[in-house]
């Protein structure tokens, strides 16, 4: 198809090390020994679990509940026991800890009830739930939940899909593998994407250097007999960023801090169209991926793996080489060196290099800025890094946002070329979180001034209402003093009367009554006090069972030996 | 009779001017102190008290009036230099040692349910009620260890805050210094990204 193509400015050229891994085709890789599954797998909310340890699960069923809108459904990858709900090692560059289910496999790998349905016959909230529920999220590596990209805006009418097959990245064939030999699969889950958001147009766009998945494409395309156009777009690095492939099939280009949305144009990966299909028209939510095991390894290939897995027994499949020192996820130029072998494969694994000095030769020593300007020729979003590494460097991150630091999308080019070698993606990096940081830290301090605020506003709201009240019961006490004094000047006139009568007997009786009526006054508040400690006191202390009983009774006891003053209470 | 005239005029422009004046400033009266205002943004808003003023705003109105500006443990050294920069005066030492940010929890087996830390807590960060045990609403504790000296059982204990995946930072890069072990290759941890 003849098309008229646009290019992005900048990109870079690296070395593509494709070929080794798309010699064989896609292996699933064998069930591993236990899987560890991170609840927190996308962008959003973290799901909270919903299986403890000891539970059987089955191949799909849900462990993770989505928490909000943006979050995404967690399943057990396949059947077996949950062995714990603990923290582990997550593959991140920090190395820190994170919930994860772990499992059992019991080598059955037997799935729940699997309920296809047609898409077409849901109403397309009921897709997009269903999706969620799925745990369907953007398999490109940013990882978004993909019904939350899926409502199209009231505001702007949607021009084109695009739907990214580019995998500009050096390394990584995954995307590649899978529309070779799943092209249909992806075809038939761009429709439910293109249905749902009714777009002109729908554009595919794969990088040149992968003819066959263009081929393939095209000939899937045709035989479900959509009228999607399969593009292939220039090798550049990096043209699978959204962005980038945007503007190369459509010529927009997206503004700073603006959407795509914005200028109606949506754009989601191959392998998220896949697993989108495999959702729906199978009810299989994503308990798998593709990844590319490549680098020091004496077979680098495609393994179908299950989520979960531990990366050095993925790695393990292609053989690695004796010199193999550590594990690199995603590719070359924006991946990272995960902190243990043993980390988990997530839904963001689409590639695993084993590392070696040799492959990856340590990186020179960092020399001086000489202000070459070459990292704002390679820059794919005409930012100027030099300048903000200045700033970042002297951490004045108010200066590196005036030169749009958040529009940087990391994609390693500035570092590529640097003739000094400076790693100006790390600056960038540290600047963004210290950003991020202090945006926390601000927002925190301006919630805790609102509420200190709004303390000391209701204490003098309740000082004034207390005094409000005193100065009305005062009023009342006097009042109630003058009626006392009416009546008992009134009694004594009749006094006066019966004193006339009786002049022995009346004074005693007077005086008794007064303190009977004293007395009563007290009861009656005492009475008062003990109906409100006993409404004050806890009410579900009734029909208990007898082991809810003598749990109360171990506690009380723990309490009368810790000595708090608390067990007149509860005598 | 020019001497007269010109005093006059003289006096007529004093008074229209001072008019003007005088509406100026009171149609264009800024309400409270800018600088205050300007000087509470830097200030963590903990409303700790370790200043010795009941609060960030009365210290910061007390910053304004001349007090020293290294009164503020949580907002910590940058704090201080921050403060240096906006009022134009010497960065000084803190005056009391840096903590590490932390947040109070109470020990709900413990707790008798005496109602004086929720009144002690400057943000209302404490819930409960006369009897019932209390807890703390983490994400609203500003760590300013107020509730710790009125509880009568010493139930509160402050917990230093550790980092999570999503509140981690990248390091600032720097090629680390470190001593090469005899055998083994340890250079591969600077390789990441």
């Amino acid at each position: 198809m003849l098309m008229n193509l646009f290019k992005f400015k900048g990109g870079v050229k690296p070395p593509t090390n494709k070929t080794q891994s798309v010699g064989l085709p896609i292996a699933v890789a064998p069930l591993p020994s236990r899987l560890v599954v991170p609840l927190h797998q996308s962008i959003g909310g973290t799901p909270r679990p919903v299986v403890q340890a000891g539970d059987h699960v089955l191949k799909g069923q849900l462990i993770g509940e989505a928490d909000g809108w943006i979050s995404s459904a967690v399943h057990a990858p396949t059947s077996g026991t949950v062995l714990e709900v603990a923290m582990h090692v997550q593959p991140h560059p920090s190395g820190l800890d994170a919930l994860c289910v772990v499992i059992e496999p019991d080598g059955k790998d037997e799935w729940i009830p699997r309920e296809p349905v047609d898409y077409r016959s849901l109403s397309p909230e009921a897709v997009r739930e269903r999706l969620q529920q799925a745990g369907v999220v953007g398999l490109g590596g940013a990882v978004f939940p993909t019904h939350g990209k899926l409502t199209a805006s009231r505001t702007v009418p949607m021009e084109e899909l695009v739907i990214n097959g580019a995998e500009c990245e050096p390394f990584i064939t995954c995307d590649d593998l899978l529309m070779r030999e799943r092209a249909e699969e992806v075809v038939r889950g761009v429709g439910i994407f293109r249905d749902l958001l009714q777009p002109k147009k729908v554009l595919i766009g794969i990088e040149d250097n992968k003819p066959e998945a263009v081929a393939a494409m095209q000939a899937a395309v045709k035989a479900v007999g959509e009228d999607f156009a399969v593009i292939a777009v220039p090798t550049l690095y990096p043209a699978g960023g959204a962005k980038q492939l945007i503007r190369v099939l459509t010529g927009k280009e997206v503004p700073a801090s603006k959407r795509s949305t914005d200028l109606g144009v949506q754009c989601f990966n191959v392998a998220t169209a896949y697993t989108a299909w495999r959702a729906i028209a199978h009810g299989e939510p994503v308990v798998s991926r593709l990844v590319t095991v490549t680098g020091n390894v004496g077979e680098p290939r495609n393994y179908d793996v299950l989520i979960g897995t531990p990366m050095d027994e993925v790695l393990a499949l292609a053989n690695p080489k004796a010199d193999t020192d550590g594990i690199v996820m995603g590719g070359p130029m924006m991946g990272f060196l995960v902190p243990e072998a043993t980390v988990p494969v997530v839904k963001a694994t689409n590639c695993l290099i084993a590392h070696s000095p040799a492959l990856f030769p340590p990186k020179p020593v960092e020399m001086p800025c000489i202000r070459c300007g070459s990292c704002a020729q390679a820059c794919p979003h005409e930012l100027q890094p030099f300048e903000m590494y200045w700033f970042s460097r002297a951490k004045n991150f108010g200066k590196t946002q005036e030169y749009h630091i958040f529009d940087c999308i990391e994609c390693g080019c500035c570092s590529f070329v640097c003739p000094s070698r400076i790693p100006l993606v790390q600056y960038f990096r540290f600047a963004k979180s210290e950003i991020w940081a202090r945006e926390r830290e601000k927002k925190a301090a301006d919630t805790a001034k609102d509420r200190f605020e709004f303390k000391q506003f209701r204490e003098e709201r309740e000082k004034a209402e207390k005094a409000e009240k005193l100065a009305k019961a005062a009023a009342a006490q006097a009042a109630k003093k003058a009626a006392e004094a009416a009546a008992a000047a009134a009694t004594a006139e009749s006094g006066v009367a019966a004193e006339a009568a009786a002049p022995e007997a009346t004074p005693a009786p007077t005086v008794d009554a007064a303190q009977a009526a004293k007395k009563a006054a007290i009861e009656a508040a005492m009475a008062r006090a003990k109906a409100q400690r006993e409404a004050a006191q806890a009410k579900n202390t009734d029909n208990l069972t007898p082991d809810q009983q003598r749990e109360v009774a171990a506690i009380e006891a723990r309490r009368t030996t810790a000595g708090t003053p608390d067990a007149e209470k509860t005598e | 009779m020019d001497i007269l005239l010109a005093i006059a005029v003289m006096a007529l422009g004093a008074v229209v001017l001072g008019a003007a004046l005088g509406f100026a400033s009171i149609k264009f009266k800024v309400e409270g102190d800018p600088l205050v205002e300007k000087i509470e943004a830097i200030l963590p808003q903990t409303q700790c008290g370790q200043c010795g003023y009941p609060g960030c705003k009365p210290y910061a109105e007390a910053i304004a009036n001349g007090d020293e500006i290294n009164k503020c443990p949580p907002g910590g050294m940058e704090g201080v230099q921050r403060l240096a920069d906006l009022l134009g005066r010497e960065v000084k030492p803190l005056d009391a040692e840096e903590k590490p940010k932390a947040v109070a929890i109470i020990d709900e087996n413990t707790c008798i349910g005496c109602t004086l830390c929720i009144q002690a807590c400057p943000v209302d960060a404490i819930v409960g009620a006369a009897k019932q045990m209390h807890t703390i609403i983490s994400q609203q504790c500003t760590g300013c260890e107020l509730c710790l000296p009125p509880c009568p059982v010493e139930c509160i204990s402050m917990e230093v805050i550790t980092e999570t995946i999503d509140t981690w930072k990248w390091k600032f890069p720097v090629v680390e210094i470190k001593a090469v072990p005899a055998t083994g290759n340890d250079s591969k941890q600077q390789e990441a990204a």
